[in-house]
């Protein structure tokens, strides 16, 4: 379980890396570029969270 | 006395009384003082660390940054931060409550056994500190002299600002940082939020048609460029700015002061969603582009109030003042508490080490307006160079981080001396670069643009992970003997006590 928190918790770190440097098409009014970077960060919350879920550390110290 | 100045002196005055009333029914102790009896919960820890996203190198940068240099200001999203947090700071946390730190030397000094190596730690930080609390008070002059329409001059609110802080900072610590950052953080959001909705729309009707604007009058604009502020510049950028975030001794003390590692890693998975908000100041710097035509030779930094004074009420301005009055001063106030505790606790009990506790609680005070006294000096004395300090900060915190980073190792690879070098030698290589403003592409012309658009930073941060691996591979027999040397001089001395007798 710690080993597939820390996945979850990488695949966000590369993604966030992968810059699509375009202005087209523009997605929810924004271009390309500035979409990509922000739905990033968005789900770099959702993965840390998952890894939150599945980490053997939280449950730990809610039990103690 | 214009409405703008009512507003943001009756928020000053409001940031005091919390401040001042952070104390209440606290024993301020040491340990209550700097990391607040370790005793925060979640929505403390949260506006500690989140609330670093939100300050006025953010709220006039990013705007500014985005004005001049366009799509590049993307970099002020930054997933590493909060993935580097979820990982480091909970171990970080767990050792600082096993061994009770209290501030980030602390942390070298147990860690390395070496109160020199915590004595070097405590000068490159407060190298570091001076310039970045040099550029929040420089931000506080220009917010208040600008939304006081120039009825205020800078020094004077800077002067005001810092009287201020020193105050609640002496009385309150980090508690007092704690209740003021919550109402900083409501304000900022409110601000940025509404200015980045309203601006794009009254003056263009829209997101896209702002952005279709933009891309018709500015090729290029919407995008990074081929060279310069580059793809490469932001991904080696965003690695270095990741690094050296948490090795700020004020992001030490905030960890220190969380009651549980599960509130820190709740903290860094939910910041990311929080950062989000800095798209709105990002909107704002591109409404602007269009619109605000002549900045009459003035720093990009005063675009945010020049284009809030085209387009709102004096009433209005005076909130957005009063917004990132608080931005600068809510930092401010964590860096003193910092640096104060650094300067105390791991260079003057190191030369007096008989300092009782009760002792070194009044020392630390003391500190706080003379590490302010000097900060002020440099901000009245400073010249153009501050943006350039400001990178130079967060690349000398950058060379902390290999040293740190080992020591969380089950078996730490890394030795004293190869701390201790690689730390010195990485400040050395950053102080060299930043004073003679040399980059990659200048060092080494031949290399092709994707090479030398690397951003220098991290390349150092690189050169002292090599240097500190190799000096410990060199010393690895030195725990050993000095350890042995201890226990040697140990017996040697109970020796000598039995011979006396």
């Amino acid at each position: 379980m710690k080993k597939l928190s820390v996945i979850l918790s990488l695949i966000p770190a590369i993604g966030c890396l992968m810059v699509i440097n375009r202005v087209e098409p523009y997605v929810l009014g924004l271009p390309f570029v500035l979409f990509w970077q922000v739905s990033w960060v968005i789900l770099t919350s959702v993965f840390l969270l998952l890894a939150y879920k599945v980490d053997p550390d939280n449950k730990e110290e809610s039990e103690s | 006395m214009n409405i703008s100045i009512v507003i943001i002196g009756s928020f000053l005055v409001l940031a005091i009384i919390l401040g001042l009333f952070a104390r209440k029914g606290q024993d301020m102790d040491m340990e209550q003082w700097a990391v607040g009896g370790r005793s925060f919960g979640t929505i403390f820890i949260f506006v500690l660390l989140a609330g670093e996203i939100f300050t006025t190198f953010t709220f006039l940068g990013a705007t500014g940054f985005t004005f001049s240099s366009g799509m590049s200001a993307i970099y002020v999203f930054n997933c590493f931060f909060f993935i580097v947090a979820y990982w480091i700071l909970p171990p970080i946390w767990k050792y600082s409550k096993e061994q009770k730190l209290l501030s980030q030397s602390d942390f070298y000094v147990k860690k390395y056994d070496s109160t020199t190596l915590g004595v070097i730690v405590a000068i490159i930080s407060i190298i570091a500190i001076i310039p970045y609390l040099i550029v929040q008070l420089k931000g506080l002059g220009i917010i208040v002299s600008e939304a006081s329409y120039g009825a205020i001059s800078p020094n004077v609110a800077i002067f005001i600002g810092v009287l201020s802080v020193t105050f609640y900072v002496i009385i309150s610590g980090i508690r007092g940082s704690a209740w003021t950052a919550i109402i900083k953080d409501i304000m900022i959001l409110a601000v940025i939020v509404f200015m980045g909705i309203y601006l794009p729309m009254h003056y263009y009707g829209g997101f896209e048609s702002m952005f279709k604007a933009i891309d018709k009058e500015k090729i290029d604009f919407l995008t990074l460029p081929d060279s310069g502020l580059s793809t490469t510049w932001f991904i080696t950028t965003t690695i270095m700015l990741g690094v050296s975030y948490y090795m700020w001794p004020h992001m030490h003390t905030s960890v220190y002061a969380s009651k549980s590692a599960k509130s820190i890693r709740w903290t860094a998975a939910t910041m990311p969603i929080y950062s989000t908000i800095l798209i709105f100041a990002l909107f704002i710097g591109f409404a602007a582009t269009l619109q605000v035509t002549d900045l009459g030779g003035a720093s990009t930094d005063l675009v945010l109030f020049k284009f809030a004074k085209m387009s709102f009420d004096p009433w209005l301005v005076g909130f957005i003042g009063a917004a990132g009055a608080l931005a600068a001063l809510v930092p401010s106030s964590l860096l003193l508490t910092s640096a104060a505790t650094i300067v105390a606790n791991n260079v003057y009990k190191v030369w007096k080490p008989k300092t009782t506790d009760q002792q070194l609680a009044n020392i630390t005070r003391i500190f706080v307006p003379i590490i302010a006294i000097v900060a002020l000096y440099g901000t009245f004395n400073g010249g153009k160079t501050i943006s350039t300090l400001y990178l130079m900060a967060y690349s000398l915190m950058a060379q902390l981080f290999p040293a740190l980073f080992f020591s969380l190792f089950k078996k730490n690879p890394v030795t004293l001396p190869g701390a201790i070098v690689g730390m010195v030698s990485g400040v050395a290589m950053v102080a060299y670069l930043t004073i003679t403003n040399t980059t990659i592409g200048d060092l080494f012309p031949s290399f092709p643009q994707v090479l030398k658009d690397f951003d220098v930073g991290l390349v150092v941060v690189i050169l002292n992970i090599v240097i500190t691996l190799a000096v410990s591979a060199f010393t690895r027999n030195y725990k050993a003997v000095s350890k042995a040397e201890r226990e040697e001089s140990v017996v040697r001395n109970e020796s000598l006590e039995v011979v006396k007798e």
